[in-house]
């Protein structure tokens, strides 16, 4: 009955979308529902030394136009492999992807033929990689490396091309765009450099940008104007973000909606606001908890005790009773959890031993 | 003894005052002097010292940096890349020799200090890296990385060592047994762990942290942080915190220097820049910085151009290239350097320069919600 929570319902803030022209809101609203990705059951394996590594483990997701959804978690939560299982691009063996829907505007892609994906990748959807340093090749210029993926997707050549290089450069805010564009990216600065890694990413107008941890190399000033600049291109396109990142920060300031991962499953996921105000996983809370505030002085800050899980030898059950600070039976542990909706749009991987109000849910689940 | 001890280090008490340094030498761990490290590039070739062909340029990384670490107290040095923020942890360190300037330890010239002395230094002066898979080395085991630093200083045995590396272990958070595993058998937080035992292990009384905890993961990063709060109150450990994240800095710190292009722009106590950061500057980097809650939607303040090269500065206020607002050239800050002044009357200072202040509308609202 009071599944769904009193303060969500009263903070409604609509501060961001304001900021934006009254044309372009309206124009987002009509394409919001259009779902462009969905993700359903997807399971991805590796084999290793120590035994099978379930790294995703039963992932499900809708990505709507225009949309931005952040997956969090620490590292080896699943949140990256998530990424390349998008892309086909784990790497097989020792990695597979064992079951599981990724539906792209309608097409399954686990489906189609390497041809086709190559065809896919770079082109409908594309990737951002954290580090441009390492995702830029020091021998070729920016031209060649930017210009690669239109002439493979769009079959331009010759003078057309460089003009279409040179529109991607300054889509992406690059002053003097002809001339950068004969440039090699060690003249290049970082924030400049993690530009072209965006201009090679948007160049080929796609549907979904999945964003690994775009910013963590960057220095503050540069990091602003590069989210502020991702959030103009989206605006302009419609294209749907997927972000895969730890910083909450970045969460708040970039997300529409959020997706907690722990141990390659999603723990919750909540639009961003519900996250932020009424966390119910103990692993949410922990996360928002253990970050210092900037805004005040922050007390003693909350830890998560232990490490993440041992992908290869995960407890039976609830992944994170190990580390969780509730009190629980041995029993309760042993449950394998299942993500209900607790409220609209409110998913939460329910357990008694990691949401606190187990009890005002337990109706939703069997156990 | 005593008596004569407490001579020698009071006949040294001669460090100059600097303005915006506020703690005396007795409740100082370190303090640093006009610190400047100036390297040349593009070297010039010269004869009789004259330069023929070509100019030496110099890439000014630490440019009159003055400031004091107190007693059991966190300094903290905020700024971009390239603000020469490191380079100050490397010259406290004496990783690196000062162009011009002194560092003082307890009052005493560091430059100037005996063999004996400087031994003594680097005892009490240790240092906690960026990148814990870096900073470890990959052959040795962790009971050789933590007591290695007792097999050179100390006259320990071998017992001895093992039992001191022990407890330095439980001391961070790890178990003894783990002294004979290699570092890629721990995970990144973990091998930050080992990083700090090996810094405690000489019972320093100062030491340089280094971004300390931007490699690691956010849930790992509140442990550190937390472990390290603990140490520095429980064995009276002053730290120079070197740090982008200014949430972090708020954190961890007792006083704070913001640094730009290897000049301290604002210094003072943390809460009190935080709470009214006085330069266009400060007030740029806490725009940026990323919101605690989506709700939080701070306007932020862009600097005009990027951020600018170290190589030859601007001889005047180096800040003159990046401020929003005009600049007079004929005004004399536009020419020599502008010292630090007071605000208020509080501990709190900032390089005031017709441009460099933030005007109202400029200031960032840190308000939460």
């Amino acid at each position: 009955m009071t599944t769904k929570s009193k303060k969500s319902a009263t903070k409604k803030t609509p501060k961001r979308s304001s900021k934006t022209s009254k044309a372009a809101d309206f124009g987002r609203k009509t394409v919001r529902d259009e779902v462009v990705l969905s993700v359903k059951d997807l399971k991805t394996q590796f084999s290793t030394k120590w035994g099978t590594v379930r790294a995703v483990d039963g992932v499900s997701f809708d990505l709507k136009k225009g949309e931005t959804l952040g997956i969090v978690g620490e590292s080896g939560s699943g949140k990256s492999v998530t990424s390349l299982s998008l892309m086909r691009l784990v790497p097989s063996p020792p990695g597979e992807i064992v079951s599981g829907e990724v539906n792209l505007n309608g097409r399954d892609l686990l489906k189609l033929s390497e041809k086709e994906m190559t065809e896919v990748r770079g082109g409908e959807i594309s990737l951002i990689l954290q580090d441009p340093m390492t995702a830029l090749n020091p021998c070729f210029s920016i031209e060649d490396q930017v210009g690669e993926g239109i002439r493979i997707h769009q079959g331009i050549k010759g003078k057309g091309l460089f003009d279409k290089v040179v529109d991607a450069l300054k889509s992406v805010r690059i002053p003097a765009a002809d001339q950068r564009a004969k440039d090699y990216p060690h003249q290049l600065s970082g924030g400049m450099r993690q530009r072209v890694v965006g201009a090679i990413g948007i160049s080929s107008n796609p549907s979904v940008i999945i964003a690994d941890e775009p910013t963590t190399s960057l220095d503050v000033t540069i990091q602003g104007a590069y989210l502020r600049l991702l959030k103009q291109i989206q605006e302009e396109t419609g294209v749907g973000i997927i972000f895969i990142t730890h910083d909450f920060g970045i969460v708040a300031k970039m997300c529409d909606r959020v997706a907690v991962m722990y141990a390659g499953r999603i723990v919750e996921s909540a639009d961003v606001r519900t996250i932020f105000n009424n966390p119910l996983h103990e692993y949410t809370k922990a996360l928002i908890e253990s970050v210092p505030k900037l805004e005040q002085k922050t007390g003693r800050l909350t830890q998560i005790e232990g490490q993440p899980p041992a992908l290869w030898d995960l407890p039976e059950g609830d992944s994170f009773a190990p580390r969780s600070t509730l009190k629980f039976s041995e029993k309760d542990a042993k449950i394998r959890p299942e993500l209900v909706e607790v409220s609209k749009d409110h998913f939460v991987q329910l357990s008694k031993s990691s949401v606190k109000d187990f009890k005002k849910y337990a109706h939703l689940v069997n156990y | 003894m005593t008596t004569k001890t407490e001579k020698k280090t009071n006949s040294k008490k001669n460090v100059p005052s600097e303005l915006g340094c506020t703690t005396s030498t007795k409740d100082s761990i370190v303090q640093v002097r006009n610190l400047r490290k100036w390297y040349p590039v593009n070297k010039a070739i010269s004869l009789f010292g004259k330069d023929i062909i070509g100019k030496t340029d110099l890439l000014k990384a630490v440019d009159n940096v003055s400031f004091d670490v107190p007693k059991g107290k966190t300094f903290g040095l905020v700024g971009e890349s390239g603000c020469g923020k490191t380079t100050t942890g490397k010259l406290i360190l004496q990783l690196e020799n000062p162009t011009a300037g002194e560092i003082y330890f307890q009052g005493e010239d560091v430059a100037l200090m005996s063999k004996a002395g400087l031994v003594e230094y680097r005892k009490s002066v240790q240092a906690v890296f960026q990148d814990p898979w870096a900073s470890l080395n990959p052959r040795m085991r962790v009971r050789d990385i933590v007591g290695e630093p007792l097999q050179i200083a100390t006259t320990m045995t071998k017992d001895q060592i093992a039992k001191r590396v022990g407890d330095l272990l439980e001391e961070v958070g790890l178990n003894e047994y783990q002294s004979n595993f290699y570092p890629h058998e721990f995970s990144g937080g973990q091998r930050q762990r080992i990083g700090i035992a090996r810094a405690l292990a000489l019972n320093p009384k100062l030491i340089i942290l280094d971004e300390p905890v931007s490699a690691l993961d956010v849930s790992i990063r509140a442990q550190i942080m937390n472990l390290l709060v603990d140490l520095q109150n429980e064995h009276n450990l002053a730290y120079v915190l070197i740090a982008h994240n200014l949430a972090t800095v708020r954190y961890m710190c007792h006083r704070t220097a913001v640094m730009y292009l290897g000049v301290i722009q604002e210094m003072g106590d943390t809460e009190t820049v935080f709470n009214n950061p006085q330069h266009i500057y400060t007030n740029a980097l806490m725009s940026a910085a990323l919101p605690s809650h989506p709700d939080i939607d701070r306007d932020e303040l862009v600097l005009p151009g990027e951020v600018v090269s170290p190589i030859n500065p601007p001889d005047g206020d180096v800040f003159q290239t990046r401020t929003p607002l005009k600049v007079d050239e004929k005004h004399e800050y536009a020419n020599s350097r502008p010292p630090l002044v007071q605000v208020g009357k509080k501990d709190h200072w900032v390089v005031e320069t017709p441009w460099s202040i933030a005007s109202k509308d400029m200031k960032v609202n840190l308000a939460g919600i």
